[in-house]
C-alpha cells in the first residue's frame, strides 16, 4: 500500500464515527434518489412506449350522430394543427349479456374496419380483427372477461343480435371497450341514439392547453352543441401513471433532504477534520506529503466511506422499490418493470461526485495550511470565540455547568451552524411525515365515509357454488325497501340513508362509472367536499375531481348518463373528494333514477344512532329483524383500508427514520469533536470539582439552544414542504385536496414537534456526554 | 498530636505492565505543614500528586485526606473531594481561555453551587490579597506567566480547602515569576495553608517548604523536616 493509502486507511479507522456518519447520509441519499429517481421513469415509461409505437389519439370526441354528419366532421381534419385523424367512426352504448349470465355493464361499441395506423392503432393482443357481421373484438380493459369464441347477446336491442369474440385488444388511448365491423353499427344502435367518434393527433399536443385549443378548433366549424364528450390522451396517460407517479412528489423531496443533508454532513466532517487535525497536517506535511496529496488524502477518507454507503443505498433503494413496483406491475399486467441500470449509475456518480466536490472544498484548507504554522497551532483550539456569551453564561442566574453549556454554540458558530442544519432536516422530515400520515388518514377517512355508527353493507352477489362463471346467477335475496322499515323501525335510530350503486357510462368516456344514488340526507355520511355543495334536490349530482377532469366538465354543467333504461341527465353541484373507482363517480339522489333504474338492489344501509344509545346493542337488536332479509349490521364505517396508504406511511416512516438517524449522528460527530477539542477544559472542569453528572448537563446543554432553534425552524418549514408535495402528490393522481387534508397541523401537535428538535440533539449528545463524564480527569489534563 | 491532613499507607500503582510508578509508600503531613516532593522525570512524583489529589486511584494501600478516604472515592465523589477539601495549582496554569480572570477564580465555587454574588465577593478578595485585583476582567491570554500562576492560586483558594497542592509551579515561569509565586506560596503558609509541591526546583522547594520529601523510581528515598520552620507552622495552625 502507497504512504497515501496508508494515511488515508488510518484516517478513516482513527475517525470511525465520522466514517459511519458519511456511510449512513450517503447511504439514505442514495436510496431515496434510486427509489424516486427509478420511480419518476418507471411511472411514464410503458405508457408512452405504447403511445408512440400505437400513434395514440391525442383527442377522441363523441358526436351526437343526430345533430352532425360524417360528411361534416371529415371536413375536421383538415383543421390546422392536426397532424392526423381517423373517423369517423359510429359509436353506440350497449348492455351485453354474455353466454348463460346476468347483463353485464354498458360498454361503448365503435364500429371499425380495421385496428387503424396512422392514428390510434389498436394492438391486437390476442385472435384477429372483426371482419364481418356477427364478430367482436374486446377491449382487454373491458368488463367482461374475454375469452376467444365466447357469444355475447344484447337482448335488449331489436332482434337481439348474438356476436362472437374473435379478437381481444388493447387501444392506448382506451377509445373504446369493443370493436366491430362498421356494417354491424346499426344492428347495435337503437333508434335515436349512437354517435359518432373523431379521433385527432396535433402538431402540439404537450399540455393540457394545447389539447383544449385544437379540441376548439376541430369543433368550431361545426354546429354548436355537436359535441358531447371528449378524452384527452393526457388524463388517460395520467390515470395509467397515477399509481407510480403518486409516490414521486414526496420521493424527490426525501431524496432532496437526503441529498443536502448528506452535502452538509460531509463537509462538516472533512472540514472538522481538517480543523482538529491541524497538528496532524503539519507531520504529514513535514514528512513529504505535497498539498495535492493532502487534499487527496482528506478527499479520500471521506470516499471511502461514501462509497460503501453508496453501494448499501443502491441495495436499499432497490428493495424499497419492489413493493412500489410491484403495484405498478399489477396495473399494467407485466412482471418486466424494475429499476433501470442507468438509474442506478446516474446516482452513484452523482452522489459520488457530489460527495468528491464537497470533500475536495473542504480539504482545500489542509492543503494550502504552511507546515509551520500547523505544527505550532496543534490541536488547541483558539481562543476567543464567544467571549461575550461566556460572560453572559457567568451573568445566567443558572448552575454553572448548564450556564456553559448553553453558551457553547457562541463560541463555535460555524459547528453549531453544521449540527443545527442536520437537527433541521430531521425535524422537516418528522414534521413532514406525520403531517403526511394525518393527510392520508383524512384520504382514507373521506373515501371510507366512515360518519355512521351503524353499517348494514350491500349483500354480495351469489355466484352459488360454481363460482363467478356462467351459470344463473342468483339475485340477492334482500330486499332494500324491508331493511329500510326494519332500521326505520329499531328503537335508537337517528339518522338514516341508504346507498344504492349502479354502472352508467358517460358520453364521450370509455368504460362504466359507477352512480351512487342516495335514499334520506347523506351529507352528514362522511363526504368530504373540494367545491360547490352536496345534493339536495333530485336532477343534482356531486362528483369527484377525476370525473371532472375526465369528462372536461365544471360545477353547474350537466352531464349525461348513459347505459340505463334511458338517459338521465344531471347538474353537477359540487366535486367532493373520493378516490374510489380511479375517482369515476356521480353522487345523487335515488330518485333521479327512477324512471331509468327502478329496480336499486345493490344497496348499504347508513345508521347513525340516537345519542346515548349502545351501538352494539342497537346492532344485536336490529340483526335480529335482518337476519331473515339475509344481510347484516355490523359498527363502524366501511374498510379503509389502502395498499398504497400502507407503502407510502411505511416508505416515509422508513426514510425518516433514516434521516433523523443521520441527523442525530450529525450532532453525535459534531459534539464529539467539540469534546475531543475541549478536552483538556474539562479535564480542568473536573479537577475543579465538577461532578460526572454536571459534565453530562454541561454536554447536553450544549445542544439545547442549537436543537431548539432548529426545531423551531424545521417545523414550519416541514409544514411548507407538506404544503407543496401533498398537492402535487394529489394532483398526480388526480385528486384536488380540500383543507381537510392538506391543513392537517394543529397546534398541540405543533409544539412536540418543535420539541422533537431537541430530542434528536440529546439522541446525538448523550454518547460524547458519557464520553465526557468519564474521561479521566489526568489523562485530560495531559492532554495538549 | 493534630489530626494529619494526608496519610497515605502502603500506596502502590503500576500502569500497564510497566514497572510501579510508585510503590509501598507512606506519607503523614500535618496541619500547616509544606511539603515538597522533589524527584526527577517519572519517579512517581506526579502520581503521588494525582493520587492525593484523587485524580487516580492506587492498586494498594491507602490514601485519607483530612478524614475522607480518598481510594474508595468514585468519579462523583472525587470531584466532591476535590471541590471541598482541596485547590490545585498546575505546571501551565490551566486556566479556561474563554473566561475572564475573575470567571475563572469563581469556578469552583459555581460549581458548588454557590451563589453568583458571594462568589464574586470571595473572588475579589483572593484578587485583592494576591495583587492582582486590577486583572479581574481580563482574559488570562493578557496576562504574564507570574499573574497567570497567580490566578490559578486564587482559584484553588476559592473553597477555602484543607490543602493546597502544587504540580510544578514555577515550572513554566521565569526566574523573576518563580521567585514571587514562592514567596506567594510561602505567604500563605504562614497564615496556616497546608501546602505540597511537587517540583524539580530544588530551589523552590527550599524557600517555601518546611520539608522535603524525595522520590525516586517509584519509592521515597528521604523525607526530611525542618525542625525548627515546622513547629512555627504547626504553631501558626493551631493559633488560626
Amino acid at each position: 500500500m502507497s504512504a497515501l493509502g496508508k494515511v488515508v486507511r488510518s484516517g478513516v479507522g482513527r475517525r470511525r464515527v465520522q466514517t459511519l456518519v458519511i456511510g449512513l447520509a450517503t447511504m439514505m441519499a442514495v436510496a431515496a434518489c434510486v427509489l424516486g429517481g427509478s420511480l419518476l421513469v418507471v411511472s411514464g415509461a410503458p405508457f408512452d412506449d405504447a403511445f408512440a409505437r400505437q400513434h395514440g389519439a391525442h383527442l377522441s370526441v363523441q358526436f351526437d350522430a343526430g345533430k352532425v354528419s360524417a360528411r361534416q366532421l371529415s371536413k375536421s381534419k383538415d383543421t390546422e394543427g392536426v397532424s392526423s385523424a381517423a373517423g369517423p367512426f359510429r359509436t353506440t352504448t350497449v348492455t351485453p349479456r354474455s353466454e348463460g349470465a346476468v347483463p353485464g355493464w354498458p360498454m361503448t361499441v365503435v364500429g371499425r374496419g380495421d385496428p387503424g395506423r396512422d392514428v390510434d392503432e389498436v394492438a391486437l393482443l390476442d385472435g384477429r380483427w372483426a371482419t364481418r357481421s356477427g364478430e367482436i373484438v374486446l377491449s382487454a380493459n373491458s368488463s367482461l372477461i374475454p375469452t376467444m369464441g365466447m357469444k355475447i347477446a344484447f337482448p335488449d336491442l331489436s332482434g337481439g343480435p348474438t356476436l362472437t369474440v374473435v379478437g381481444v385488444a388493447r387501444s392506448v388511448t382506451q377509445t373504446a371497450d369493443a370493436w366491430v365491423v362498421p356494417s354491424q353499427m346499426p344492428a347495435l344502435t337503437a333508434p335515436g341514439s349512437g354517435g359518432h367518434q373523431m379521433l385527432y393527433r396535433f402538431t402540439q399536443a404537450g399540455t393540457a392547453a394545447q389539447i383544449t385549443a385544437g379540441g376548439k378548433a376541430v369543433t368550431a366549424s361545426l354546429p354548436p352543441g355537436t359535441a358531447v364528450g371528449e378524452q384527452s390522451w393526457l388524463t388517460v396517460r395520467k390515470t395509467a401513471e397515477r399509481d407510480t407517479a403518486v409516490y414521486v412528489p414526496f420521493l424527490i423531496a426525501f431524496g432532496a433532504l437526503g441529498l443536502v443533508m448528506s452535502v452538509l454532513i460531509v463537509g462538516n466532517v472533512v472540514a472538522s477534520a481538517v480543523g482538529t487535525g491541524t497538528r496532524r497536517i503539519g507531520i504529514l506535511k513535514a514528512v513529504g506529503l505535497t498539498p495535492a496529496q493532502v487534499v487527496r488524502a482528506y478527499v479520500g477518507q471521506a470516499l471511502i466511506p461514501a462509497a460503501v454507503g453508496t453501494a448499501l443505498g443502491v441495495l436499499a433503494g432497490h428493495l424499497l422499490a419492489v413493493p412500489v413496483l410491484a403495484e405498478t406491475e399489477q396495473v399494467y399486467g407485466t412482471s418486466s418493470l424494475g429499476i433501470a441500470p442507468w438509474v442506478d449509475l446516474a446516482v452513484i456518480a452523482g452522489v459520488l461526485g457530489l460527495v468528491a466536490a464537497t470533500a475536495w472544498a473542504s480539504a482545500w484548507r489542509a492543503g494550502r495550511m504552511r507546515t509551520v504554522d500547523a505544527l505550532a497551532v496543534g490541536r488547541t483550539a483558539s481562543a476567543g470565540h464567544g467571549r461575550w456569551a461566556v460572560r453572559l453564561a457567568g451573568r445566567l442566574p443558572l448552575p454553572q455547568p448548564l450556564a456553559l453549556g448553553l453558551v457553547r454554540p457562541f463560541a463555535r458558530p460555524a459547528r453549531a451552524l453544521a449540527m443545527g442544519t442536520a437537527i433541521l432536516f430531521g425535524t422537516i422530515a418528522v414534521t413532514f411525515t406525520v403531517g403526511m400520515g394525518a393527510s392520508l388518514g383524512q384520504v382514507m377517512k373521506a373515501k371510507a365515509h366512515d360518519a355512521a355508527d351503524v353499517v348494514v353493507p350491500a349483500p354480495l352477489p351469489d355466484f352459488g357454488p360454481q363460482g363467478p362463471g356462467p351459470g344463473p346467477e342468483k339475485q340477492p335475496k334482500a330486499d332494500p325497501a324491508a331493511v329500510a322499515a326494519a332500521v326505520e323501525a329499531a328503537a335508537g335510530t337517528g339518522k338514516y340513508y341508504s346507498a344504492a350503486t349502479v354502472r352508467a357510462t358517460v358520453s364521450g368516456l370509455t368504460g362504466t362509472i359507477d352512480v351512487i344514488a342516495f335514499t334520506g340526507d347523506a351529507s352528514w355520511g362522511g363526504y368530504t367536499m373540494v367545491a360547490g355543495r352536496w345534493i339536495d334536490r333530485p336532477g343534482e349530482a356531486v362528483v369527484p375531481t377525476p370525473f371532472l377532469a375526465a369528462t372536461g366538465a365544471r360545477i353547474g354543467d350537466t352531464v349525461t348518463l348513459n347505459g340505463l333504461a334511458e338517459p338521465v341527465t344531471v347538474r353537477i353541484v359540487g366535486e367532493v373528494l373520493d378516490p374510489r373507482n380511479d375517482g369515476m363517480q356521480v353522487f345523487t339522489d335515488a330518485s333521479t333514477l327512477t324512471a331509468a333504474h327502478p329496480d336499486l338492489t345493490e344497496t348499504s344501509h347508513h345508521i347513525a344512532v340516537t345519542p346515548g344509545t349502545d351501538v352494539t346493542g342497537y346492532v344485536t337488536a336490529l340483526n335480529r329483524h335482518l337476519v331473515p332479509l339475509d344481510v347484516s349490521a355490523r359498527a363502524g364505517g366501511l374498510d379503509a383500508g389502502s395498499d398504497m396508504v400502507v407503502t407510502l406511511n411505511a416508505l416515509s416512516a422508513t426514510l425518516t427514520l433514516m434521516l433523523v438517524a443521520v441527523a442525530a449522528l450529525g450532532v453525535l460527530n459534531g459534539v464529539l469533536l467539540d469534546t475531543r477539542e475541549r478536552v483538556r477544559e474539562i479535564g480542568v472542569h473536573k479537577a475543579l470539582g465538577m461532578t460526572p453528572r454536571q459534565t453530562v448537563a454541561m454536554v447536553l446543554t450544549s445542544v439545547v439552544v442549537t436543537g431548539l432553534v432548529a426545531g423551531a425552524l424545521g417545523v414550519p418549514l416541514g409544514v411548507v414542504l407538506h404544503g407543496w408535495v401533498l398537492p402535487a402528490m394529489g394532483d398526480s393522481v388526480g385528486l384536488r385536496l380540500p383543507g381537510s387534508v392538506t391543513a392537517v397541523y394543529d397546534g398541540a401537535e405543533l409544539l412536540p414537534l418543535a420539541l422533537g428538535g431537541l430530542l434528536i440533539a440529546t439522541l446525538g449528545a448523550l454518547l460524547p456526554a458519557g464520553w465526557a463524564a468519564r474521561t479521566r480527569t489526568a489523562t485530560a489534563l495531559r492532554t495538549e | 498530636m493534630t489530626t494529619p491532613v494526608i496519610e497515605l499507607r502502603g500506596v502502590s500503582r503500576r500502569y500497564d505492565d510497566g514497572p510501579p510508578a510508585l510503590h509501598e509508600a507512606s506519607l503523614t503531613v500535618r496541619p500547616g505543614e509544606a511539603v515538597a516532593i522533589l524527584g526527577p522525570s517519572g519517579s512517581g512524583k506526579s502520581t503521588l500528586l494525582n493520587l492525593i489529589a484523587g485524580l487516580d486511584r492506587p492498586d494498594s494501600g491507602t490514601v485519607t485526606v483530612d478524614g475522607v478516604r480518598v481510594d474508595r472515592l468514585g468519579e462523583a465523589g472525587s470531584a466532591l473531594y476535590r471541590r471541598s477539601k482541596i485547590g490545585m495549582v498546575f505546571q501551565f496554569f490551566n486556566l479556561l481561555d474563554d473566561l475572564t480572570v475573575t470567571d475563572n477564580v469563581v469556578l469552583p465555587a459555581r460549581l458548588a453551587g454557590m451563589a453568583r454574588t458571594e462568589a464574586d465577593r470571595r473572588a475579589a478578595e483572593l484578587l485583592e490579597l494576591l495583587g492582582i485585583d486590577r486583572h479581574a476582567r481580563a482574559y488570562p491570554g493578557r496576562l504574564s506567566g507570574g499573574e497567570r500562576q497567580r490566578v490559578a492560586v486564587a482559584r484553588a483558594l476559592m473553597n477555602r480547602p484543607a490543602l493546597l497542592l502544587a504540580d510544578e509551579p514555577t515550572g513554566a515561569l521565569d526566574t523573576a515569576a518563580g521567585q514571587d509565586v514562592s514567596r506567594l506560596l510561602t505567604g500563605l503558609n504562614a497564615e496556616g495553608q497546608t501546602i505540597v509541591v511537587v517540583t524539580h526546583d530544588l530551589a523552590l522547594a527550599r524557600s517555601c517548604t518546611n520539608r522535603t520529601v524525595r522520590i525516586a523510581d517509584g519509592r521515597i528515598t528521604e523525607d526530611v523536616r525542618s525542625q525548627a520552620v515546622a513547629s512555627d507552622a504547626v504553631a501558626s495552625q493551631a493559633a488560626r
